[in-house]
């Protein structure tokens, strides 16, 4: 038997909200299955879990603010005996759900019947379970809202808003991903020694490639630039070992095997997440592509996984198609390093001794000096410009 | 279908794949990166979008005119 406990989503992440249980108790559950999700300062998160077994109970209250650690259900493992304690085993009732509030506010009246997974929402606006029921207990009528979270949710930080008489004594969930990326970037720059190696390099051997590749093929097929950086920086990742990994205060250097490339996306309403593409080191260029066309589908829709938003081992950030020609990134912890490219500039560029005009990115890689030197760094650069080189082979 | 038909269903499928614009909000002029925000990866969403429901090939060489619901209604007149 486990507790299933709330997961610590990020370095910063105190706690969290949970507001969605996607399991009850007598269901199945496989390590990596999406059992809940929780309302962080980031937004929606997924949380899985990490065992094989059935639920036995549920602990946490829909609608809680819970710390990291903090126990959410009961998990038999497979071949496990219940424990003593419950008696009669009755695994299709929900348990009664601790009394004890995580704080002196008055709780929402207790819904009358037991939760069973709500049904997919069909043409009412989108909101969280926790949402919806804080909603009802407040009198705010939850189709006047609009959401503020990822994907124009409503999160239950805006019914509070909404709330008639209620001071707004919590911040927005803008303000709080703000907040949260404050911590993690203070963090960061307090902790990490940074140093910086920039290279520019020409772009237009990869851009030809993609025009007489992307030609022919229906626009679900088509890869775009910023595809071939992700995979030119998780093959480099792969090859130069000191830059793929965490920092870990108390052990140094945990290098990472697999190689989950983390992609900076940033977001209309404020703020950026940076979740990561799970194993893309076993990817081809095209499953690369796939992988970060559901990244971004689903941050815009609040759906990322809580794998996603701390087993990163490395970042790429990329301005895109246009503006700023080079950008000085800050590494995103636990990782060692981040890899940041500016947009493609036309400029003068010399190829085989005459000066011809070439798209070239200035690509800056940032790397923690307590894991890496200059040479590492470098050696990390000539990979990634050598794969720009010859991007068929990415 | 005519060009409003055409304008509406862009703008659907644009508030779609981004859905934190209010479509309301969305002027006829507003340019969908530089105004509306949209990156390279939701232009290509909303070109799939489009495929998927109208049956449209849009070549990335033609992005530059669906880059406004106004172009975009006219773009898709031609050529659905």
């Amino acid at each position: 038997m486990g507790v299933f406990a709330m997961p610590s989503l990020g370095a910063d992440m105190e706690a969290g909200t949970l507001v969605e249980w996607l399991v009850k108790p007598g269901d199945k559950v496989h390590r990596g299955d999406v059992v809940a999700v929780v309302e962080t300062q980031k937004g929606a998160i997924e949380i899985e879990i990490f065992e094989d077994g059935t639920v036995q109970e549920i602990l946490a209250e829909l609608g809680s603010e819970l710390p990291v650690g903090a126990p959410l259900a009961v998990v038999l493992a497979e071949g496990n005996a219940p424990p003593a304690a419950a008696e009669a085993p009755e695994p299709a009732l929900p348990s009664q759900p601790p009394t004890d509030a995580p704080d002196a506010a008055p709780s929402p009246a207790r819904p009358p019947a037991p939760r069973p997974a709500p049904p997919p929402a069909t043409d009412r606006p989108r909101a969280s379970p926790a949402a919806r029921q804080r909603a009802d207990a407040l009198g705010v009528d939850i189709s006047t809202l609009r959401g503020s979270g990822p994907g124009g949710a409503i999160l239950l930080a805006d019914v509070e808003h909404a709330a008639p008489g209620r001071p707004a004594a919590k911040p927005s969930p803008i303000e709080e991903m703000r907040k949260a990326i404050a911590a993690a970037m203070t963090r960061a720059k307090r902790t990490i020694p940074h140093f910086y190696l920039s290279e520019t390099i020409d772009v237009d051997p990869a851009i030809a490639f993609l025009e007489d590749r992307n030609a022919g093929l229906p626009p679900d097929q088509r890869i775009l630039l910023g595809a071939l950086f992700v995979r030119a920086a998780t093959l480099a990742a792969a090859k130069v070992k000191v830059m793929n990994g965490h920092y870990i205060e108390d052990r140094g250097f945990v290098p990472s095997e697999a190689v989950n490339t983390g992609v900076a996306i940033a977001l209309r309403s404020g703020g950026l997440v940076a979740p990561a593409l799970m194993d893309a080191g076993s990817m081809t260029l095209a499953e690369t592509m796939a992988g970060m066309r559901d990244l971004v589908t689903r941050t815009r829709a609040g759906r990322l996984r809580g794998s996603e938003m701390t087993e990163g081992t490395i970042t790429v950030s990329s301005l895109g198609e246009t503006g700023a020609e080079a950008m000085t990134g800050v590494i995103f912890p636990p990782q060692v390093a981040l890899v940041g490219i500016g947009a493609p500039h036309l400029r003068p560029w010399v190829v085989e001794d005459a000066v011809v005009p070439r798209h070239v990115v200035t690509l800056t890689l940032s790397a923690d000096h307590r894991v890496s030197d200059g040479r590492q760094a470098a050696r990390f650069i000539a990979v990634f410009e050598d794969l720009m080189k010859r991007p068929e082979d990415l | 279908m005519t060009a409003a038909d055409y304008r509406a269903i862009f703008l659907a499928e644009l508030c779609r794949i981004a859905p934190d614009i209010d479509p309301e909000t969305v002027g006829d002029g507003d340019h969908i990166q530089d105004d509306l925000g949209l990156d390279s990866m939701d232009v290509l969403n909303l070109v799939v979008a489009l495929h998927d429901r109208l049956g449209v090939d849009i070549p990335e060489k033609d992005y530059p005119q669906i880059a406004t619901p106004t172009l975009a209604s006219d773009y898709l007149s031609r050529n659905v």
